[in-house]
């Protein structure tokens, strides 16, 4: 196995507009398993606030297991592990003492099936806000309708919203879930293949959403869709086999990336 | 700065609560689950307890004594015994061709149309209790046996060397054959709904490639579908078994009960079932009961490896459908 | 004969054969239903719901056996139903693919299909004998001990269809175990596990062999849990094996009851479930 060249941690966030964009997530050395079988193999990447961060490679990669490294959801599962670091806001995430309902307040997750929950849209959203305070119904309201309002959802539903949740077409499912991913206010959004389930029209809807949200947020997106990665992201990693072979800003990748296989990868050679 | 303390505060006591109510769901929840298996262990126990003091004054020999005397407090599983494996046989003999043509007439024959209904309608029948089996056995049928159907029996296989000893002695009607079909009758519905939905696992390109191949439906269903489910049949039918073998109602009011070993399938008998089902409120003497209990353990064992090999196979056949291949 | 022909016969005669078998066999089974209804209306007058059994040779109803039946089974399904969706709940959220969990498994079949009559025999010696009489509490034991399996298993199988991506959702919000159990897994499964509970019911309401070591059987109106009590399955059994015209009519109308209840319960459940799924 040859050693690739781990892209340097600096230099990756010097974007061309000449901001320099503040590191939000620092990956060092992760390394993850299922069982005995090791789906990452050392990953180092420093991950920009604000910003739209694409990970994009052919099945199989490690890009959505890197994704649930982030928030720990792996550990619902016996046998999946991770060691390394993950550093969020000067906090080892992977640390066993760490708060983990603390950690997921700050994190939110978006899946690729829309998942809304058995219940009414209103509960949906307010599922997450109950979970940690306890506030009046007028507040409750008031919540509800600046999640529902930011996922670009409120005009839709507003007449609705003690209707249940799976009664609602896939491309609004999912930007339920986001509005219920929101409602707790995080401050990293994780996005997994989010719009693999939906009709083009749904997609461009939510690429839109993406496009406004990344104001406040510092996204995560995985994608298999190569062209939805070029459109709606500020940077993209390139990863096969389990390891990180390039990270850059989207227009270097695609247009032109310095490690062969990435080329290979982004024209269609492959993948 | 005293307000965003406060929701602070109660942020934290409510994430508290919630891993002290987490443990405590968890432990109820496993809580629960071991009462399950304390069940079990329990009906085991009883039924040893119980049975302990008729199994160490008879010994082994229980088993294949032919007694039955409450007068003498002389008693052996034999005829019970007897009565169960025979009138199973009967069940099974009949009732699983029964089964297999059935299924194989509504997942290969039957007009679409009726299919759902007719399925659904078997379903249904296998939710009929068995005691109604029963008295429809006693009224209706046992009657109709003894004027037509056994006479005729006699009359035709009567005759046949070997075999015609089965259908000698006199017709009454009731006794291991009548019992044996009204089994078979009550186990079929069963059968055949757990045999459809075997056969239904069948991935619907192999039935069309072997139709393709000009094959007729008898011959997709005998040499295609069958070989394929073959686990999961033999399974479905080991269900069956176990649930003749421990059937109470719906033999108890046809078997006769008499202690006597059946020398002919016309003759009454009595199951291990149904002879607890009649004696063991009357038992009198605590020798009485405690053999009558060592039957119940036998029956309990006999069903026990039978369902337990049934759903093994069922269980093989499934995996090999989800985990092989991708 | 060629080979064509010879498989195209076998084919006939093996659709004629399954065919018969088919027609013979629903026309027994509609026989049954048939006789079950042409008896059972006979006997079903007002007075068989106000009257108590009588003594033979005299007339009476079946009310203290209908109110038997279903005090005790109402009874057993509300101690089995917490019992069994608390176990079903643990094999399918936590235990999954444990050691503990497969054994549990394991026993709950074994306890599903035992015979019923043994389960009776088991509530014989812990309840009856401890007691020191039948009683019908006894029969609520042995009728829960029926249930539990039943609900345990639709319990663990409905959980189990719950997509994990809905679990993972939930905790992706934050969310404690237990939530995520009672608000989402639960609420998600809820007409599977109900379609279950009523299958129990229809499932003990039909059972005679339990109850005729525990509850055994009262000729006369009770209300008490600590005497035996009247129920229509053994009532059923005795009446039919008696040589009374009068007590025969009673047992098939009684038999009609239970059938009735029974198929209406699983009809139930099953448009709960068509219902569920969007089949018409």
């Amino acid at each position: 196995m040859t050693q690739l060249h781990t892209p340097s941690l600096a230099g990756a966030l010097h974007h061309p507009d000449g901001e320099k964009h503040v590191e939000k997530i620092g990956v060092r050395d992760l390394r993850f398993y299922y069982g005995q079988y090791e789906a990452l193999k050392g990953i180092n990447i420093s991950i920009p606030d604000r910003r739209v961060t694409a990970f994009i490679g052919p099945s199989g990669c490690g890009k959505s297991t890197l994704l649930r490294v982030l928030n720990r959801i792996y550990e619902m599962y016996p046998g999946q592990r991770a060691t390394g670091e993950v550093m969020v806001d000067g906090d080892n995430i992977l640390d066993p003492n760490l708060d983990l309902t603390k950690l997921r307040t700050k994190i939110g997750m978006v899946f690729q099936k829309p998942t809304p929950f058995p219940m009414s849209i209103y509960e949906n959203v307010a599922f997450g806000i109950r979970l940690y305070d306890k506030i009046s119904r007028a507040d409750m309201d008031e919540r509800v309708h600046w999640a529902l309002s930011q996922a670009a959802l409120w005009d839709e539903v507003k007449d609705k919203l003690h209707q249940l949740g799976t009664g609602l077409s896939g491309g609004q499912q999912q930007r339920l879930c986001i509005a219920r991913a929101i409602a707790v206010r995080p401050e990293i959004l994780l996005m997994d293949e989010p719009a693999s389930a939906l009709d083009p029209i749904s997609t461009a809807k939510l690429e839109e959403l993406i496009e406004k949200l990344r104001e406040e947020f510092c996204i995560v997106i995985v994608t298999h869709n190569m062209q939805q990665a070029a459109r709606a992201s500020d940077y993209t990693a390139f990863m096969y086999l389990g390891e990180l072979v390039e990270f850059d800003t989207s227009e270097k990748i695609f247009t032109n990336p310095s490690n062969i296989r990435t080329r290979d990868y982004v024209t269609g050679r492959f993948g | 700065m005293a307000l965003i303390d406060q929701a602070e505060e109660s942020r934290r006591r409510r994430i508290r609560n919630g891993r002290l109510a987490d443990i405590f769901f968890r432990w109820m929840t496993w809580g629960f689950t071991a009462l399950v298996l304390v069940m079990l262990g329990g009906v085991i126990v009883v039924l040893v307890q119980g049975a302990a003091p008729a199994l160490k004054l008879f010994g082994f020999d229980f088993l294949i004594t032919a007694k039955w005397n409450p007068v003498t407090d002389e008693y052996g599983a034999l005829v019970p015994l007897v009565g169960t494996l025979a009138t199973s046989a009967v069940a099974m003999l009949v009732g699983v061709p029964a089964s297999f043509a059935v299924a194989f007439f509504l997942t290969e024959l039957c007009p679409y149309k009726l299919r759902t209904p007719l399925s659904t309608a078997v379903e249904l029948l296998a939710a009929v209790p068995s005691i109604i089996y029963g008295i429809w056995g006693l009224f209706v049928a046992a009657p109709f046996f003894q004027t037509t159907i056994e006479p005729a029996l006699a009359a035709w296989l009567g005759p046949i060397p070997l075999i015609g000893q089965l259908f000698s002695g006199v017709p009454i009607g009731i006794g291991v054959l009548l019992a044996g079909l009204i089994l078979g009758l009550m186990i079929l519905p069963f059968m055949t709904a757990v045999m459809r939905d075997v056969f239904e696992t069948v991935p619907a390109v192999l039935r069309e490639s072997a139709y393709g191949l000009g094959a007729t439906r008898w011959e997709v269903v005998w040499k295609v579908v069958l070989p394929y489910c073959r686990t999961g049949v033999v399974g479905a039918v080991m269900l069956g078994l176990g649930r003749a073998l421990g059937e109470t109602m719906a033999v108890t009011f046809v078997i006769g009960n008499a202690h006597r070993l059946p020398k002919s399938l016309f003759d009454p008998a009595t199951t291990i079932s149904a002879a607890l089902a009649n004696e063991f409120t009357e038992a009198v003497s605590d020798t009485y009961t405690s053999a009558l209990i060592a039957l119940g353990l036998v029956l309990f064992l006999l069903t026990f490896i039978v369902l337990a090999a049934g759903r093994r196979l069922l269980l093989r056949a499934e995996v090999a459908k989800t985990g092989g291949g991708k | 004969m060629t080979r064509v022909q010879t498989r195209r016969i076998t084919d006939i005669v093996m659709t004629v054969i399954a065919l018969a078998v088919t027609s013979l066999v629903l026309l027994i089974l509609g026989a049954i239903l048939w006789t079950l209804l042409s008896n059972g209306l006979s006997a079903l007058r007002p007075s068989l719901f106000t009257e108590s059994t009588p003594p033979p040779g005299s007339q009476g109803g079946l009310l203290n056996a209908i109110f038997g039946s279903a005090v005790m089974t109402g009874l057993a399904i509300l101690a089995a139903t917490p019992i069994g969706v608390m176990a079903g709940t643990y094999i399918s959220e936590y235990g999954r693919n444990s050691r503990l969990a497969h054994i549990v498994r394991f026993v709950n079949d074994v306890l599903l299909s035992a015979p019923s009559i043994i389960i009776g025999l088991f509530v014989y010696g812990i309840v009856v004998v401890q007691m020191g009489h039948f009683s019908a509490l006894a029969g609520v034991v042995a009728l829960a001990i029926i249930a539990i399996p039943i609900i345990v298993r639709t319990t663990e199988d409905m959980l189990g269809l719950v997509p994990d991506a809905l679990r993972e959702a939930a905790a992706a919000l934050g969310s404690p175990r237990w939530k995520i159990i009672a608000k989402v897994s639960y609420r998600a499964a809820f007409q599977g596990i109900l379609t279950g509970v009523l299958l129990a019911v229809a499932r003990i309401s039909g059972e005679t062999a339990p109850l005729l070591f525990t509850a055994l059987n009262n000729q006369f109106w009770s209300s008490n849990l600590n005497a035996p009590m009247a129920n229509l399955p053994v009532v059923i059994f005795q009446f039919a094996m008696s040589p009374y015209e009068d007590w025969r009519r009673l047992a098939w109308g009684g038999a009609l009851l239970i059938t009735a209840t029974v198929l209406t319960l699983n009809i139930f459940a099953r448009l709960l479930t068509r219902k569920r799924t969007g089949r018409s």
